[in-house]
């Protein structure tokens, strides 16, 4: 059995609204393995996003713990969750969240400003790498106003990719692309997985889930179902047959 | 992150909001400008008030004969014939503080050249009159001691005297004149001193001998005043004491008597107009203090406004392993470039506008150091701490509510 990247046990969150408690997380056991792809599938509010900001250190559970590529989350401080998102984590927004007036290069830089141990020529070289990973070499110096949101998401994509990361957690990172785009993207991320990167991936297609190894599905802030898949498809294969109508 | 890092953070965050940065910029700028133009305005005036009153002589004594109570009749000080010559001498004996002493008798009427004739004052002076009033020659010479003991019917003019009599630009020396039907030769001419502190001409005045107004024109043996002199400014206290001593002896006063006279100073005078300059600078400053007030205010909006699209920056700065100290030191040297530089265009906008108003009105202006240390002090101070502020809130939050802020 290979490594575990992400062991979680009877995590909880509980959002305090008013006097309304909202329990978004009812107790997850779940563990992730280096070099998986899962999806988190569900219905709208059963706790994924919830779930997903959790793993990425963005928010803490109410409890329940935490074994991140070995370390124990609870009781660290915000200083060394900063640190651990700086150099274990990478993040996919929906919505892409790209600096704006900035270009692609320096977007992608962002997270290697604040590593103290990287140069501002290796900042720079890897930058240009990653940039490369996601096929915008040519699009380096272009703000994200000048590029399409497929592209945006690329450029997103290769910002999580340039420290490294032990694990990429992104969040309905086709939620905003039509179809076609959100298979690029799928293929994408199927060939990240194919050099090794353990991905998380929340979405609500099945069609997208499909696409990954194993799918996990929420409910009500439970685990409904766990379930390898097994069918290989290739999103680049997919893409190949989808009619040029469905690209509008 | 390092230094270096951050400072390349902070600046190109500043050249990404060109706009804000400017609009920051400009609450600070004219926060700034405005403090040190209204002080400078302010401190000019006082300082032109002084320096005038000074050229009248700020060490001079002037006694004057009091003003009495006479049978329940408030007698003007000018009515009374306190004053007498020998009071002169004993002052100029009996007072080492004072350098210069002259009487004075006025007398006022027509002075006629030719056709032309003119309303003025004819003051009867001694010698070293010039010297206690600083008043110049700018043409031929005073009268002497020779002339004063044969009242002599010789006199010095004022430019204005000049002008209405004989035309501007015309040296009348050597010519006559005629005040009360009594011919008079013109031997000088004084320096223009324009306008004093009350609106008065200064040019508008003859002087001649006092002995001459007193037999030839007034046919009076008394002075009405003693115009001194002392050694110098800080003096004049000590002058005025030493004269008060002086005269209270000459006129044979005894203890617990009031003095007949008085005796003035323009060190008062001086006083009492700083006083009121002080109030104008006050004023002036209570004005660049509500602009300092409104450039505070516009500087704190535009970064609160600014807080919502920069909260989720700060939030995604968080997301990719931005530390809290990390995105408060960038805002922090944000705040700084901004409030330091537009504190800087301020100063040189204040200066600059100051000396643009100077020329253009004529008004006197003087920058006070104090205004440019204060208002920049100020201005920074309030431009980073709102800077600052939002910064600090906003990197307490969870990155994940800070991406989320709206
Ligand atoms: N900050 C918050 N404060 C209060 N309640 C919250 C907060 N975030 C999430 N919730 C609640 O927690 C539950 C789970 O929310 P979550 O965003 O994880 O759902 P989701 O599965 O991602 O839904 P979707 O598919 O619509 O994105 C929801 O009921 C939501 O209302
Ligand atoms: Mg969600």
């Amino acid at each position: 059995m290979s490594k575990k990247i992400i062991e979680v046990s009877q995590l909880r969150k509980d959002f305090v609204v008013g006097d309304i408690v909202v329990h978004a997380l009812r107790g997850i056991d779940l563990v992730i393995s280096e070099g998986e792809f899962v999806s988190i599938m569900g219905t709208s509010g059963s706790g994924k996003s919830t779930m997903l900001n959790i793993l990425g250190c963005l928010d803490q559970p109410t409890s329940g713990s935490y074994l991140l590529d070995g370390s124990r989350i609870g009781g660290m401080n915000r200083n060394e969750l900063a640190r651990l998102r700086n150099q274990k984590l990478g993040f996919v927004f929906q919505s892409y969240n790209l600096l704006p007036r900035t270009s692609a290069l320096e977007n992608v830089e962002l997270p290697l400003f604040y590593n103290a141990s990287v140069s501002s020529r290796e900042r720079r070289e890897r930058a240009k790498e990653a940039l490369h990973a996601v096929g915008l070499s040519d699009r380096m110096d272009h703000m994200p106003n000048q590029l399409s949101g497929g592209q945006q998401q690329r450029v997103a994509i290769a910002r999580s990719l340039v420290n490294d990361p032990v694990v990429i957690l992104a969040d309905e990172a086709t939620g905003n692309l039509d179809t076609r785009t959100s298979y690029e993207i799928m293929s994408l991320f199927q060939e990240l997985n194919q050099k090794g990167k353990t991905i998380v991936f929340v979405t609500h297609e099945p069609d997208i889930a499909r696409l990954t190894g194993r799918s996990v599905t929420f409910r009500d802030g439970h685990i409904l179902r766990d379930q390898q898949i097994t069918d290989g498809l290739l999103a680049r294969e997919i893409l190949h047959s989808l009619p040029v109508e469905d690209t509008v | 992150m390092k230094i270096i890092n951050l400072m390349k953070v902070a600046l190109s965050a500043l050249r990404r909001n060109k706009f804000r940065a400017f609009l920051t910029m400009l609450g600070i700028i004219i926060g700034v400008a405005s403090v040190i133009a209204m002080l400078a305005i302010g401190q000019g005036s006082k300082q032109s008030i002084q320096s005038q009153i000074s050229s009248m002589g700020s060490n001079m004594v002037i006694a004057m004969p009091a003003s009495q109570q006479m049978g329940g009749v408030m007698q003007g000080g000018s009515n009374i014939q306190s004053l007498e010559l020998y009071d002169v001498e004993a002052v100029s004996k009996n007072c080492p503080s004072v350098s210069h002493v002259s009487p004075e008798v006025r007398a006022s009427g027509q002075v006629v050249s030719g056709t032309e004739n003119w309303p003025t004052t004819f003051y009867g002076v001694g010698a070293a009159y010039l010297e206690i009033k600083k008043m110049k020659i700018e043409s031929g010479r005073m009268f002497t001691e020779q002339e004063v003991k044969k009242a002599a019917k010789v006199i010095v003019v004022g430019q204005t005297v000049v002008e209405e009599l004989f035309g501007k630009g015309v040296d009348p020396v050597g010519k006559s004149i005629r005040f009360r039907n009594v011919p008079l030769k013109i031997i000088g001419v004084l320096a223009e001193k324009g306008e004093n502190t009350f609106g008065q001409d200064q040019d508008d005045v003859i002087i001649g001998p006092y002995t001459t107004v007193q037999k030839r024109i007034l046919a009076i043996t008394h002075i009405q005043a003693i115009f001194a002199s002392a050694k110098n400014e800080e003096l004049t206290d000590q002058a005025t004491s030493e004269m008060t001593t002086a005269l209270r002896a000459s006129h044979q006063l005894r203890e617990g008597d009031d003095d007949d006279f008085q005796i003035r100073t323009q060190k008062e005078l001086v006083n009492t107009f700083s006083s009121i300059s002080n109030i104008l600078t006050i004023l002036l400053g209570a004005i660049a203090g509500i602009s300092l007030l409104v450039g505070g205010i516009g500087i704190m909006n535009i970064m609160f406004v600014s807080v919502t699209e920069r909260t989720r920056e700060i939030g995604l700065r968080m997301s990719v392993g931005g530390r809290g100290v990390d995105i408060l030191m960038q805002f922090l040297i944000e705040a700084m470039l901004l409030s330091v530089l537009g504190g800087v265009i301020g100063i040189l906008l204040g200066v600059g506008s100051s000396s643009v108003i100077g020329s253009i009105t004529g008004w006197p202006i003087a920058v006070m150091p104090s205004a440019v240390v204060l208002s920049f002090v100020v201005c920074t101070f309030i431009g980073i701490f709102f800077g600052w502020y939002p910064a600090r809130k906003a990197s307490g939050l969870n990155p994940i509510d800070a991406l989320r802020f709206e």
